[in-house]
């Protein structure tokens, strides 16, 4: 659980997640990756205060509807009413509690409220599509919002994003800090999309998948779905003080 | 098996951004200084859809944290988050954090961005500091010539830090 570092002090350490967990940074199906990725190989960085720490960000960040993203304005809406709830987990499955979850999507019509989203598919006015939680002791989360449309996006010929929601999360260290994609179950365009495929491992990839759950509907008002999301689990044996990895 | 990474998109200044995101600390704090840069591509061209993220210890080299095994502190936030606008520039003010044992100060820095499907994570040291950073093990681990990239220059009010993410002068990157 625990190494000494050459400065003497004892400090956690955090897995690195197996070849294939993420996406390659060069990646040449989703075409942005081209000019961004660095081509020099990265450095490993050992685990030290720096790593082993992080930003611990909770209820001061909230505003009162910040988890209920279809009561930010005076009416509803648009769309299908859905509560995304889960856990907030390491990997070795330890709840992370009082922890900020930010979230950002589009409408149901798949526009997002950006200026530079200029797809011919209205804005909602009642809908910004911005949320912020905080787990609770046990590490759930809950949101309420709108399900998210598919939207067209030039990166190869009639190409679509699968509907998804952006999710933000910090985890306790920043060795785990981690934005992802949610998706939701059965998605038609899974197939011919390179950021969803750009994760190698398919038990990875399924991980961002949101499983459809019947039992946290809320009958006459909303659908429900189910997201954990997983950080980086410490060392669970003991380490000499070197760089083995 | 941990959740994968998903790149944040063009739309992140939707959701990632705060008001008081730049200010690690508050103004007229004494030491405050900007760290100011401009994010780049491989085409040198600026890159005006990234968000920079900086943790840091405070002036004392101490964190905030529960696994820091040196004690609690101050309640210093350490924690930095800045879009780059039209130009690619970002600005965080901040103090220069103190040195950590064994370690030159320093701050760690992530970028997120577009066509970015995993956050790439580098370093900021200090040109102040000559002798702390030639004894940094990990600036040691990094090529001699390429060390320069991780060492912020002087300017008006405090540093200046570009980052590019790709071939000439590529800024070096940390797998964590
Ligand atoms: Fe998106």
């Amino acid at each position: 659980m625990t190494a000494l570092s050459d400065s003497g002090l004892i400090l956690p350490r955090y897995r690195r997640d197996p070849e294939g967990t993420h996406p390659p940074l060069d990646s040449p199906g989703y075409k942005s990756t081209g000019l961004r990725h660095p081509k020099q190989p990265l450095v490993l960085l050992p685990h030290k205060l720096t790593e082993i720490t992080g930003p611990l960000l909770g209820p001061g960040r909230l505003g009162e509807f910040d988890n209920d993203l279809t009561r930010q304005h005076p009416e509803e809406p648009q769309g299908q009413r859905i509560i995304v709830h889960g856990r907030l987990l390491d990997g070795d499955g330890r709840p992370v509690p009082n922890s900020l979850v930010e979230l950002w999507q589009a409408n149901a019509g798949g526009r997002y409220k950006h200026v530079w989203d200029n797809w011919p598919c209205p804005v909602d006015p009642n809908f910004d599509g911005v949320g912020r939680a905080v787990t609770d002791s046990e590490g759930r989360y809950e949101f309420t919002t709108i399900k998210p449309g598919a939207y067209p996006w030039k990166n190869h010929d009639n190409a679509w994003r699968p509907a998804h929601i952006h999710f933000s999360v910090f985890g306790t260290a920043f060795t785990q800090r981690l934005v992802t994609q949610m998706y939701f179950p059965d998605d038609p365009l899974f197939s011919q999309d390179p950021i969803f495929n750009s994760v190698p491992d398919e038990k990875a990839r399924q991980r961002m998948v949101s499983r459809f759950d019947l039992s946290r509907t809320v009958p006459e008002w909303a659908l429900a779905f189910e997201f954990d999301i997983v950080l980086r689990g410490r060392e669970a044996t003991p380490f000499e003080d070197e760089e083995d990895e | 098996m941990s959740t994968p990474s998903q790149t944040v998109g063009p739309y992140l200044g939707l959701g990632l951004p705060w008001d008081d995101g730049p200010s690690v600390v508050d103004e007229g704090t004494p030491g405050a200084v900007w760290i100011r840069g401009v994010v780049y591509d491989g085409a040198g061209k600026l890159v005006p859809d990234a968000l920079i993220e900086t943790w840091q210890a405070d002036a004392d080299g101490r964190f905030d944290h529960p696994d820091d095994p040196r004690g609690a502190t101050s309640g210093f936030r350490g924690f930095g988050r800045c879009p780059t606008n039209d130009e690619g520039e970002y600005g965080i003010r901040t103090v220069v954090p103190g040195a950590l044992p064994g370690e030159a100060p320093h701050i760690n820095v992530s970028v997120f961005a577009r066509g970015l499907l995993h956050r790439v994570v580098t370093r900021i040291y200090f040109p102040g500091n000559a002798e702390a950073n030639a004894a940094d093990p990990v600036l040691a681990a990094v090529p001699e010539d390429r060390r320069g990239t991780l060492i912020a220059t002087e300017s008006g009010d405090g540093y200046t830090f570009d980052v590019r993410l790709q071939g000439e002068g590529e800024t070096v990157f940390f797998d964590v």
